[in-house]
């Protein structure tokens, strides 16, 4: 045993095991609530885990950097996770393939919807120019939005934010939401998750089923490519 | 097992080689799901490639493994957050209101778009 537990805690803060298990756990935590709560949109997983471990980190005077040496191994499993998207696209091809033109329709209003909103909006509260920017392609996954964020000389740290709070807030209003709307057509839900919420509101909809769930990963991927190409056209036509 | 992890890890090798070599703007992910596709739907058509990680559900039941914890993986850059706090003091009520209502004006406008479509497509179908 150490004869100082500060040594021992000092040793340990700066290990990439003790912020992995961290992760992991709080993890393994939030998500056992939010099945004991049946998938209740206000147990979102995401959320709590973020705001525990984000007090955490605080508490400890923990900086970002010495946190994510050690949680690099799961953001690492983003991109072979979006491979995997092929599997359960492939088990539904049917179908998606009898729904390609609500999708491609769906796909342009919504990618539009989500820059110009934001765009507009961000303008109307009279936000600096480099916010607005950075808030622009916030309906796409974490690493594209913030590539697209760099191009326009914006700050990819706020855009990787403005993801995280859009999928989270996306996650938690869209059972709800689409319940109001008295709309019970999944693959419609869930494509409307994935292209507002991308990766966070897919995960919400594969809780919900799995229809929305492929419906979701077809349009958070497909959302992606095609606002890499709208945020600077709006971004020129918008703002000024 | 891993025979899966490395098949799912090489399609995204693959496509992050393509889209960097190609200078194309498609994150290499993107181009890995449509790689580990086209590998999925070539196995229907040629029954030799039913083997290793393409053969008795394996590739499928890693997939849908890393699939079933797919909020976990958002965590790490969700933290992030913590580095923002000063700007989030100073903009973030309005920040919070914007996202919101963007995402919700997003989420009514493709639905919505998706259901009419196709309802429209689904009459045209029906008329002989």
């Amino acid at each position: 045993m150490s004869d100082n537990p500060f040594s021992l805690w000092v040793y340990l803060s700066q290990s990439p095991l003790l912020w992995l298990t961290v992760t992991l756990l709080t993890y393994a935590v939030a998500d056992a609530v939010s099945l004991k709560t049946r998938r209740h949109p206000l147990a979102n997983p995401v959320l709590h885990s973020v705001w525990i471990i984000g007090v955490f980190l605080l508490v400890t005077k923990t900086s970002y950097t010495t946190y994510f040496a050690g949680a690099q191994f799961v953001h690492f499993l983003l991109g072979p996770a979006t491979v995997a998207l092929a599997v359960p696209l492939y088990e539904n091809r049917r179908r998606v393939v009898a729904a390609i033109l609500p999708m491609v329709v769906a796909l342009a209003v919504g990618s539009i919807t989500a820059i110009v909103s934001v765009v507009l909006l961000a303008k109307a509260f009279g936000l600096p120019r480099d916010v607005i920017l950075s808030l622009a392609p916030k309906s796409v996954t974490a690493g594209v939005a913030m590539g697209i964020s760099e191009s326009l000389h914006a700050d990819p740290s706020l855009t990787a934010v403005s993801v995280i709070l859009t999928g989270i807030m996306g996650a938690i209003v869209v059972t709800p939401l689409m319940n109001f709307t008295g709309i019970t057509d999944y693959r419609a839900r869930g494509f409307a998750a994935g292209i507002a919420a991308h990766g966070i509101g897919t995960a919400r909809a594969f809780q919900v089923d799995e229809v929305a769930g492929v419906f979701s990963g077809i349009a958070m991927s497909l959302n992606a490519l095609i606002t890499a190409l709208l945020v600077p056209l709006a971004v020129t036509l918008l703002v000024h | 097992m891993i025979a899966s992890l490395s098949l799912i890890l090489f399609c995204q090798l693959i496509g992050e080689v393509a889209v960097r070599e190609l200078a194309v703007p498609v994150p290499g992910p993107v181009v890995g799901l449509m790689l580990l596709l086209l590998l999925l739907l070539g196995r229907d058509r040629f029954p030799a490639l039913a083997r290793g990680p393409l053969g008795n559900d394996g590739v499928e039941s890693a997939s849908r493994a890393m699939l079933a914890n797919l909020s976990l993986l958002f965590i790490p850059a969700g933290v992030g957050v913590v580095q923002k706090l000063d700007l989030l003091a100073d903009h973030g009520v309005a920040i919070l209101v914007i996202l919101a209502v963007s995402v919700i004006v997003t989420l009514l406008a493709t639905v919505a778009t998706f259901v009419a479509a196709s309802s429209l497509i689904s009459r045209g179908e029906d008329k002989p």
